[in-house]
């Protein structure tokens, strides 16, 4: 098991989400629900920006309670504002090796891989303001590639593009996956995507997260809750 | 298609133009008036210049130390929560409002020859300290810009989307690295702006260099104008000491605007962001005396104040409430004054389609930055003298100077109401034909009036506790609060400045609080 939820609970205000699930290695997992169910709060739980206040969560066996977001074997791309706007291309990739920037030669030449894995090759002199809203995405997958982290969380990082670019992106995602063997945890509130890329899917909803199920049997029967948010 | 007709000359448009002249007469014309009425050649003596070199370096000194001090204030208090967080992000907001004269009794209470800490060094058989002269005067301008640079630069750290910090915890960053990539790109956007804006402030510096400075070697140029009228009579030398003033502050407010791009967009100072880089306890504890020490420095004089001040209100007599009630009602007629003034400018700037117009009406508004209020001041008296008795209309005439000095800073508050009530609400009143008068009752003014309320709160505490042209004008039976206060001050009565010192804050701060409130209640 790569993800288990334990009996864990976070409470913000009036907000409460429960989860107790676990996954497997090299899963694809969609996460799906109304805007506001918590599907974000649940990533940043796992990348660890909060700490659940019951049970427990998880990692490769080993319980995350007071591990820095640093030091936990995750990578999470935001909606936006992946890049810091200041640093060239070839920087933001480079910070996934090194957070001082002091690259060895055959560092350069490891991001130099990564930005060709992700389709922009030689644009490591561009700065983030150049570049299309799907290419900076790029560049964040680029520097997730680079961390080689065994858990990648992607929190809807493709939400703004058109349908076309999503699907592209998308297929990216799922060709690094499988020559890493990545575990993806995947915010969306499009059935499309999850049906694209996940072959698990878990329904956020009224302050749970249900078990993972796989996508296709899920859409094809949905309950209750799910068919009230698909319409 | 064709673009939907609008007049080109609107009533807003006419309203504003005649509010940007009216402010232009007072900050420029007011100088020719002076220069007019000089009989003596104009020329400018060796304390002139000592005068001009004095201003430019302690206007240097002052905004390059406030400004400095700023950065690991600004950075403990956007890494850090704690409780108190909040109010010590307000108390930073204090000093803007906080007459000048109050605070400089503040800060000789605690680092003058007869304060705290001469008291310490004299029991420990040192030399008291002096704070007269340029030390004085820059430390009462860090005084109050410190805590300025502080929100500026804060306002810098808001800016940074909350996930460049989460990415930044993300990838393991250290407190060097989040330096390098996150806060030092803020400090290169944010302090320059803030220097200049600080230079501005200190270049036309009257009330700290009256109360600490003066002397040969440490007058401000306009210490100097009030000087050149009230001890020579001299007008050639106060026009061109006014005219040297409006340029470096023109100079000065030019860079600043530049400079200081989209500072003033999102006041919001939230809450500060969570980090995992700075829980070593050295550091810890390093941003704990930053901290500490920052509300020591900007406490203590107030709480001296305050301290002396209630014993002090026993010593007043009844003339103090005369010179509060003076105070207040001119308070109120500037405050009113400014908010018309804005209103007017910014109901002409903020129009959908603003025109080539709308850039030369908000410079106008901004003049009073640069002007000298000594001189806008005296060129009023110059023209009303044939007619009225000059006494008779000294309030009025304080009145009228200090909303044009306020005019700025409530401009900044009202303007971006304005522009955001046209752009979002604006389509839809034009889709349903609303115009004039109704469209400012329904449709403007419930959505700017919490700024409007701010505006005239701060124009109206400003005007409260100016000590400046009214020093000039008053006859000693109508003196407003403070300059009451600076008469006891004078005379060495210190418990009762406290006194009168308190009361002038206290109301101040009323004025300010009931016009805010009033801004924010509905209906």
């Amino acid at each position: 098991m790569i993800l288990q939820l334990d009996k864990m609970t976070i409470r913000q205000g009036d907000f409460s989400l429960s989860a107790d699930w676990a996954v497997k290695r090299g899963t694809r997992l969609a996460l799906i629900g109304p805007s506001g169910g918590g599907k974000s709060t649940l990533l940043s739980l796992i990348a660890g920006f909060f700490e659940p206040d019951e049970g427990r969560l998880l990692i490769e066996g080993r319980d995350m309670r007071g591990v820095a977001p640093g030091k936990r074997p995750v990578s999470l791309l935001f909606q936006e504002n992946n890049l810091f706007p200041h640093l060239s291309v070839l920087q933001n990739v480079g910070l996934g090796i090194r957070p001082d920037l002091r690259l060895a030669r055959e560092q350069h030449l490891a991001v130099e891989r990564s930005l060709q894995e992700v389709g922009l090759e030689g644009m490591g002199d561009r700065m983030p303001a150049q570049l299309s809203g799907g290419q900076r995405q790029r560049v964040a997958l680029a520097r997730a590639l680079l961390r080689d982290k065994p858990l990648l969380l992607l929190d809807e990082p493709f939400a703004a593009l058109g349908p076309a670019l999503r699907a592209e992106m998308l297929d990216l995602v799922a060709r690094l996956l499988a020559r890493t063997g990545a575990t993806l945890l995947m915010v969306t509130h499009d059935p499309r995507d999850a049906e694209r890329i996940a072959d698990q899917t878990a329904l956020v909803s009224d302050g749970r997260v249900t078990p993972p199920m796989p996508t296709a049997e899920l859409l094809a029967d949905p309950p209750a809750a799910l068919r009230a948010y698909l319409g | 298609m064709a673009e939907r007709a609008e007049p080109v000359i609107t009533p807003a448009l006419v309203a504003g133009l005649g509010a940007a002249a009216l402010v232009a007469a007072l900050s420029l014309g007011t100088v020719a008036v002076v220069a007019w009425a000089a009989v003596s050649p104009m020329r400018l003596g060796a304390g002139d210049w000592a005068a001009v070199k004095f201003t430019l370096s302690q206007a240097l000194v002052s905004a390059a130390l406030s400004t400095a001090l700023a950065v690991p204030v600004a950075r403990a208090l956007a890494r850090r929560q704690f409780r108190g967080r909040g109010l010590l992000v307000t108390l930073l907001g204090a000093p803007f409002i906080l007459p000048v004269i109050v605070a400089v009794l503040g800060l000789l209470a605690v680092w003058g020859r007869g304060g705290l800490i001469s008291a310490v060094l004299v029991h420990f058989g040192l030399a008291p300290l002096s704070i007269y002269g340029f030390r004085g005067v820059v430390l009462a301008h860090v005084f109050f810009n410190l805590p300025l640079a502080t929100r500026l630069l804060l306002q810098g750290w808001q800016r940074v989307p909350g996930e460049h910090f989460l990415l930044a915890a993300q990838l393991g960053m250290s407190s060097r690295d989040i330096n390098r990539v996150i806060e030092r790109p803020i400090l290169r956007a944010v302090l320059p702006g803030a220097f200049a804006t600080i230079f501005l402030l200190c270049v036309t510096s009257f009330a700290v260099a009256l109360t600490l400075g003066g002397g040969p070697r440490a007058t401000t140029i306009e210490l100097a104008i009030y000087q050149a009228f009230r001890f020579d009579f001299d007008m050639g030398r106060a026009a061109l000491l006014a005219l040297m003033q409006f340029s470096i502050g023109l100079g000065a407010a030019v860079l600043a605007w530049r400079l200081a791009r989209d500072a003033a967009q999102d006041p919001g100072l939230g809450r500060a962001v969570r980090r995992w880089d700075c829980l070593h306890p050295l550091s810890r504890a390093g941003d704990v005396a930053i901290l500490g020490a920052v509300s020591l420095f900007l406490l203590a004089p107030l709480a001296m104040v305050g301290l002396r001040g209630v014993m002090g209100l026993g010593l007043l007599d009844a003339g103090v409430l005369a010179a509060l009630m003076r105070s207040v009602i001119v308070a109120l007629m500037s405050a009113g004054l400014t908010l018309a003034l804005a209103l007017a400018l910014g109901a002409a700037v903020a129009r959908r389609r603003a025109g080539r117009m709308a850039p030369w009406i908000e410079s106008a508004g901004h003049l009073s930055l640069a002007a000298s209020p000594m001189v806008i001041g005296t060129g009023l008296f110059i023209l009303l003298y044939p007619f009225v008795d000059p006494a008779a209309v000294a309030l009025a005439v304080t009145a009228l100077v200090n909303a044009v000095m306020s005019l700025p800073f409530a401009l900044r508050a009202l303007v971006p109401a304005m522009r955001h009530v046209q752009s979002v609400e604006g389509a839809l009143a034009d889709s349903l034909d609303m115009g004039g008068w109704a469209r400012f009752r329904l449709v403007t003014w419930p959505v700017i009036r919490p700024a409007a309320g701010f505006a005239t709160g701060l124009a109206a505490a400003l005007s409260m506790g100016d000590l400046g042209v009214v020093a000039l004008f008053a006859d000693p039976d109508a003196a407003t609060l403070p300059l009451y206060l600076y008469r006891l001050m004078g005379s060495y009565q210190m418990t009762a400045a406290s006194g009168a010192a308190l009361l002038l804050v206290v109301s101040s701060l009323a004025l300010f609080a009931a016009f805010d409130r009033w801004g924010r209640a509905t209906g």
